[in-house]
This record gives structure tokens, C-alpha cells and sequence, in this order.
């Protein structure tokens, strides 16, 4: 399990944007470094991400290297009603996490 | 008594502390932003781990940081006075050892080792609660002197001392990045050259190492000494646990 800081508006407007920002703690190894034995670290990067609301998907992204340790990521979403908004992300492990955050529409 | 003693320290202290810097104002916008936002701040992912780890049992005691402390919030302030002397073991002790004590003496559980990551939240999650309050550490003696005489004294093959970098070439730079004044107001802190979080020990060890000399031990009076020293120049100055560093 690793830990994540995922911060919604309490309450957003029908049909206009509001921010998502999430903090995800990963090492984001890149697989282009070595150890101290000289050894290939292999490469651990959270590849996919996936936010959806209430079964919708309303981000997609793939990931790659050069993306420093514990990511942070930032985009708008648009809501029509209250509802759920799962995160879903998977490592090169195939370690698959979701984490859920209410959203209140007013 | 001991109180209005730190107050006067402080009084005396600010006087001077016009002209010092928090690494905070040498950093890029981009990274004061980052430390800006709470939501943005990664330090903050191990203060959530720290509040995670205040209520869960450890040790033959079977005690957690609750039992005795309760909620989080009622050490706001205790990070202020750290490092503080320890009469016990006659030298000033810093809050990370302060809670690797209340392991081994209260929970009877293990101490953490210095750089281990459950250390580095709860002292993060303790010294949060002081964000934006004065330093007010006590200039015990002999270690602040002592603390004086090592950040003056060069060592290392490149024979350099704290003071030539952090004192006389503050604010210059060193390849691309600004030199600071190096005060020690936001530890532990996140620093992105680490891409993880690090205590106040973590710097002065890569600073020892960058001037190629032998870093000193975690628990050596050295150390302790040192740390008192930089905290007490670092006096009035506001905590900004946990901050965000190049």
C-alpha cells in the first residue's frame, strides 16, 4: 500500500471545471541507475493512471521515466452531479492501487 | 523561570535576525510553491504516515505516542526547543532522538535507525505542529560553543569549513544553485535533490562528505554539538517543517 494525498473541492458547480491534485509516494525508479555493486536497478515507475467518475473514465494517462519520485499530478475535471471519483494506478510490480474521493456537486 | 529565560534568548536573538535567510527565500519560485501548497508538498506524505504511526502500539509496553501524549496537535510548540538537553544522558538530544528514547524507554521498542523512514514521519508529524512558531533553543554550554568551533573549523580534503559556504559565500553560487545560509528551520525536510524526505543529521552527513572529510557519527557529541549550534544561530527564525528544498 503505498500512501496518497488526493485533494478535491468540498463542493464544486455543476458543469464547471475543478481541480484534482494527487500526491502518490512511489519511487519512480527510472531503471537507468546502478547500485553499489554496479548492478542495473530495475526500473519501478507507476506506468498507468486512471481517474474515473462514477465509472467514467475522465483521465487516461500513461506514464514514462524522467518523472521524479512521489508524482504529483494536477488536472481539471468537469461534473455534472455528485459523485465518486476512483484513482487507479499500476507500477512495473503490477502492483494495482484505487483510492476514492466524494464529489459533492451543489 | 526556563521560559521567560528562552523569551529573553529570543528578544536578544531577533535583533539580529533581520538579515538571515531561510533557505526558503534562496530556493526558485517553483520550489517555494511546491512548499506553498500542502497538497503539492510530498513532505507531507510522511506526516501522514507519522499520523498513521501516532496511534498504533509498539513495543513490549504495548504503548503507542497516545498513551502518553494524546492527540498529535498537543505537541504544538515542542519542536521549538530541540535539540534540548537531555539531563539523563548529559547532552543536548534532537527530537528524532527524542522519540527513538521514547521507544526504547517507554514502549520498550526498538529504536529506529536515523535515516529509517517511520523516524523521519513522526518527527515530521511533531515538528509540523510548530510550523510557523519562533525557534527558542536553549544555548546550553559547553556544546554551543563546541557547535561554534566545528562549524568554523575546515576539514575534509577540500579543507573547508561550514562557515566559508554557508557564512562568508552565503548567497553565491555553487554550479547552479544558490548558496543558503544553511539554517536549520524546516527539518525534517524534502528535499528534491534526495527525492525523499531527510533529517538535519542526513545535510550535515552529505555536507561531511561533500567536502571529502569522515562524517561524524549520528549519536557523537559532535554531531550533537554542531546541531545545537546551528539551531541556536537559527533562533527566531520560523519553522517551517516539513519544507521543501532544491
Amino acid at each position: 500500500m503505498v500512501r496518497v494525498l488526493i485533494n478535491v473541492p468540498k463542493q464544486v458547480r455543476s458543469g464547471e471545471a475543478f481541480e484534482v491534485k494527487v500526491l502518490i509516494s512511489h519511487p519512480m525508479e527510472s531503471g537507468q541507475r546502478r547500485d553499489s555493486q554496479g548492478q542495473a536497478i530495475p526500473r519501478d515507475i507507476i506506468n498507468h493512471f486512471v481517474c474515473t467518475l462514477d465509472g467514467e473514465t475522465v483521465l487516461d494517462a500513461a506514464l514514462f521515466p524522467a518523472i521524479a519520485a512521489n508524482p504529483f499530478l494536477s488536472f481539471s475535471v468537469v461534473a455534472e452531479k455528485s459523485g465518486t471519483l476512483a484513482l487507479t494506478f499500476t507500477d512495473d510490480q503490477g502492483v494495482t492501487q484505487t483510492e476514492m474521493a466524494a464529489i459533492n456537486v451543489v | 523561570m526556563i521560559r521567560g529565560f528562552a523569551l529573553v534568548i529570543v528578544a536578544l536573538l531577533l535583533i539580529g535576525a533581520g538579515d538571515r535567510r531561510s533557505g526558503y527565500d534562496d530556493a526558485s519560485p517553483d520550489t517555494r510553491a511546491m512548499q506553498d501548497d500542502d497538497d503539492a508538498n510530498p513532505g507531507f506524505l510522511w506526516v501522514k504516515q507519522g499520523e498513521n504511526l501516532w496511534s498504533e502500539p509498539d513495543g513490549k509496553a504495548g504503548k503507542s505516542c497516545v498513551s502518553c501524549h494524546g492527540d498529535a496537535t498537543s505537541m504544538r510548540g515542542v519542536a521549538t526547543h530541540y535539540p534540548a538537553f537531555d539531563g539523563k544522558r548529559g547532552v543536548p538530544i534532537t527530537l528524532e532522538q527524542r522519540i527513538n528514547f521514547c521507544r526504547t524507554d517507554h514502549m520498550e521498542a526498538p529504536a529506529f535507525a536515523w535515516d529509517d523512514d517511520r523516524l523521519l514521519a513522526l518527527s515530521a508529524l511533531v515538528g509540523t505542529q510548530s510550523r510557523g512558531m519562533m525557534l527558542a533553543v536553549e544555548p546550553r554550554e559547553p556544546f554551543r560553543s563546541e557547535g561554534a568551533a566545528l562549524f568554523n573549523e575546515r576539514m575534509g580534503q577540500l579543507n573547508l569549513s561550514c562557515a566559508q559556504c554557508h557564512e562568508e559565500r552565503a548567497g553565491q553560487r555553487l554550479g547552479g544553485s544558490r548558496i543558503p545560509q544553511g539554517h536549520a528551520n524546516g527539518y525534517p525536510e524534502y528535499r528534491l535533490e534526495w527525492q525523499g524526505m531527510g533529517s538535519l543529521y542526513r545535510r550535515l552527513r552529505n555536507c561531511m562528505v561533500g567536502v571529502r572529510a569522515e562524517p561524524f557519527a549520528p549519536d557523537s557529541r559532535e554531531t550533537a554539538a554542531l546541531m545545537l549550534y546551528l539551531a541556536v544561530r537559527a533562533n527566531g527564525m520560523r519553522i517551517e517543517t516539513p519544507a521543501v528544498r532544491p
